[in-house]
C-alpha cells in the first residue's frame, strides 16, 4: 500500500450533546450501515477468519486442508528465514518511521519557523512540495526508478561515481548482501520523508505565534523554542506519523518485490513477501497463512496500544 | 515578523543547504527524464549525466506499444475512479449512521472499521483469491474494485464519522422540521455541507488505489487487465530492458503520478487529512 496516512486521529472533540430525541429515533439509521457492513464481512472478516483457520492446517490450495494444529507455528518459531525477515523489518522501521520522523521534524521546523519568515511562504511551500513529490509515486514505480539508478551494469549511480573518478565506491548496490538492505533503507527514507514534513508543517500552523514571541522575549534560542514548544504542541501529529509509518513498514511489499525479491539470499526478505512466496510460489498455503496471522496479530496489538494511549491522553 | 538574528551568511547557508537537499530529492526524477529521451548509443557513449545529444523519443514510443500502455492507463483509471466513487458513497452512508445517527455500539464499530483498513492484505489475499476463483471473478477488475471499495471505505468511515459526529444539530433539526426524511437530510444537508472533506477523501482514495500493487499483482494475471504499477513492476529484470528502456518505463510510471500531484497539490501537501480531523 501507499505508505501513508491510513491512521489519522479520530475526532478529539467530544460529541456535541444532542437534544433529547424521541425514543426509537436511533432505529432506522442501522439500515445505512448495511451495505458497508456486508462489504466488510465479505471482503475482510470472512477472509481473515479463513486465513486464521488455514494457519492451523497443511494445504496446497487444492482439495481439503489437513489439520495439523500448532505445527506451522512451531515451524515458524524455528525458521531462520522468518527471523531474518523480522530482523529486516526492524531495520525498515528505522528507515520508514524513525528517521523520516526525526528528519521531518527538523525540516518542518526549519521550513515553518525559518524559511517562511526569512524567504517568504512561497519559498517554504515550494520546498515542502519538493520533499513531498516522491510520496505520490506508486511504490512499484519507485522501485523501478531506483532499480535502474542502482543497477550494477548500466545504473546511473555507478556511472556517476566512475565519471568523477570514484570508481572504487561503485558497488552492486542491490545485489550484494552487504549493501542490499542499506540501499533499500536509503530508498525508503527518500520515499517517506515528505509525509512527516507535510504533516508536521500542518501541525505547526495550529501553534499560536504568540507562544513563540513570548519565548523569544524570554531569550529562548531557536533550538529551545523548537524542541520545547513545537515538538510538544505537535505531539499528536508525531504520534500519528510514527504509528502509520511503522504499520506501513510492517506491511511493506511492493518495493521489495520490484527491487530485490527479498534477496540476495534473505538479505532483504520481509514477512509479507515471504508469505506471498509461500502462497503463490511454494503452494504452502498453510504456512503462508501462519506468517500472515502472526503479522496481523502484531499490527492489531500495535493499534490496540495506540488506541489505549490516545484515549488516556484525551481524558 | 521582523528579520531577526541570523544575518545574511546564516540565511544563505540554510537556504543553500535546503536547496541542495530538495535537489537531491528531485534528482531521481531528473535522471529518469533525462535518460528516457536518449538513444541507447548516446547513453553508452556519454553516460547518464550528459544532456541528450538530440531528443530521442523512440524508447518511450517503443515501450508504450510493447506494453500497450494506453490500455494500462485505462485499466488503472477505471479501477481507481470506480473505487473512489463507491468508497466515498459507502463511507458517507456508514458515517451518517455512526456520526449523525449514533447507532448503538458505534465506538466498537469505529474500531472495527479502523482495524479493517489497517490489516495486512497478506492476511486476506489467499481466501480472496480462492473465493474469487470459485465465483468466476478471478482475473477481473471487478473483484479488485469490490475489494478496494471495502478497504478504502473502512478508512473513510473512520475519518468521516468524526466529522459527522460534530455536524451542527440545528441544521439537522431545521431540515427535519421542514419534513425532510433521513435520506433527504443526508443528501440535501449533510453531504453538501461536508463537501470539502468528502472531496479530500475522494482524492486520496483515487491515488491510493492507483498506487496499489500487491492485490492487483495477485488478481490481474492477464496482460490486458493489468494496472500501470503491475504492468511496469513485473517487467523489472526482464532481459529486454536496457538502461534507456528502463528509464522510459520509469518515466511512463512517474508521469501520471506527477500529473495527479500537480492537480491535487493543495490537497496533498497541506496535510489535508490531518486538517479534516481538527
Amino acid at each position: 500500500m501507499t505508505a501513508t496516512s491510513r491512521l489519522e486521529r479520530p475526532a478529539r472533540r467530544r460529541a456535541v450533546p444532542s437534544p433529547a430525541r424521541p425514543a426509537g429515533d436511533r432505529g432506522g439509521f442501522g439500515l445505512f450501515l448495511l451495505p458497508g457492513l456486508l462489504l466488510c464481512l465479505l471482503v475482510i472478516v470472512v477472509p481473515l477468519l479463513m486465513t486464521i483457520g488455514v494457519s492451523f492446517t497443511r494445504w496446497t490450495g487444492v482439495g481439503a486442508p489437513e489439520w495439523t494444529g500448532l505445527a506451522n507455528y512451531r515451524r515458524l518459531l524455528a525458521d531462520d528465514t522468518v527471523w531474518a525477515s523480522f530482523r529486516n523489518i526492524g531495520f525498515l522501521i528505522v528507515a520508514m518511521a524513525v528517521l523520516p520522523t526525526l528528519l521531518g521534524l527538523a525540516l518542518a521546523a526549519l521550513l515553518f519557523d525559518y524559511v517562511a519568515k526569512q524567504a517568504g511562504p512561497r519559498t517554504a511551500s515550494a520546498f515542502r512540495a519538493g520533499f513531498y513529490l516522491p510520496q505520490v509515486l506508486p511504490v512499484a514505480v519507485t522501485g523501478i526508478v531506483w532499480a535502474w539508478i542502482l543497477h550494477p551494469g548500466y545504473g546511473a549511480l555507478n556511472a556517476i561515481l566512475t565519471g568523477v573518478g570514484l570508481d572504487p565506491l561503485a558497488r552492486n548496490w542491490l545485489g550484494d548482501p552487504t549493501y542490499a538492505l542499506g540501499s533499500v533503507m536509503a530508498i525508503m527514507i527518500w520515499f517517506q520523508l515528505g509525509y512527516p514534513v507535510v504533516m508536521f508543517v500542518s501541525g505547526l500552523r495550529r501553534v499560536d505565534p504568540e507562544l513563540y514571541e513570548a519565548a523569544e522575549l524570554d531569550g529562548a534560542s531557536w533550538w529551545a523554542r523548537t524542541t520545547r514548544i513545537s515538538v510538544h504542541l505537535i505531539k499528536p501529529e508525531i504520534y500519528v506519523v510514527l504509528v502509520t509509518t511503522t504499520i506501513a513498514a510492517l506491511k511493506i511489499f511492493g518495493p521489495i518485490f520490484v527491487l530485490t525479491r527479498g534477496g540476495p539470499g534473505n538479505a532483504t526478505l520481509v514477512p509479507s513477501y515471504f508469505a506471498y512466496q509461500n502462497f503463490f510460489e511454494r503452494v504452502d498455503v498453510g504456512y503462508g497463512s501462519t506468517i500472515s496471522t502472526v503479522l496481523t496479530v502484531i499490527i492489531v496489538a500495535l493499534v490496540a496500544v495506540i488506541l489505549r494511549v490516545q484515549r488516556r491522553e484525551e481524558d | 515578523m521582523a528579520r531577526r538574528r541570523g544575518g545574511r551568511p546564516t540565511r544563505a547557508v540554510v537556504l543553500g543547504a535546503l536547496t541542495v537537499a530538495v535537489l537531491l530529492m528531485l534528482a531521481p526524477f531528473a535522471l529518469v527524464a533525462l535518460n528516457a529521451v536518449k538513444s541507447p548509443a548516446d547513453y553508452a557513449a556519454r553516460g547518464p549525466m550528459a544532456l541528450p545529444q538530440r531528443l530521442h523519443l523512440a524508447g518511450i514510443v517503443d515501450f508504450w506499444f510493447r506494453v500497450d500502455f494506453g490500455e494500462k492507463l485505462v485499466n488503472s483509471f477505471v479501477v481507481s475512479a470506480s473505487v473512489a466513487v463507491l468508497a466515498v458513497l459507502v463511507s458517507i452512508l456508514n458515517a451518517y449512521a455512526l456520526g449523525v445517527g449514533r447507532v448503538r455500539g458505534r465506538t466498537l464499530l469505529l474500531i472495527f472499521f479502523l482495524l479493517a483498513n489497517l490489516l495486512p492484505q497478506e492476511a486476506l489475499v489467499y481466501p480472496l483469491y480462492h473465493l474469487a476463483k470459485q465465483v468466476g471473478l478471478y482475473d477481473s477488475r471487478l473483484a479488485l474494485i469490490i475489494i478496494f471499495t471495502a478497504i478504502q471505505s473502512a478508512f473513510g468511515t473512520y475519518l468521516l464519522s468524526s466529522v459527522y459526529a460534530v455536524f451542527p444539530r440545528e441544521l439537522l433539526e431545521a431540515a427535519a422540521l421542514d419534513g425532510a426524511g433521513r435520506w433527504r437530510v443526508l443528501w440535501r444537508v449533510v453531504v453538501p455541507v461536508t463537501r470539502p472533506t468528502v472531496s479530500v477523501l475522494f482524492t486520496f482514495f483515487f491515488i491510493w488505489t492507483w498506487n496499489e500493487f500487491f492485490l492487483p499483482l495477485v488478481f490481474l494475471i492477464s496482460n490486458d487487465k493489468q494496472t500501470v504499477p503491475v504492468a511496469l513492476g513485473v517487467l523489472q529484470g526482464d532481459r529486454l530492458m536496457d538502461a534507456t528502456t528502463t528509464s522510459a518505463s520509469a518515466l511512463l510510471g512517474v508521469a501520471p503520478a506527477v500529473v495527479f500531484f500537480l492537480i491535487f497539490q493543495r490537497t496533498l501537501t497541506r496535510g489535508a487529512l490531518a486538517g479534516a480531523l481538527k
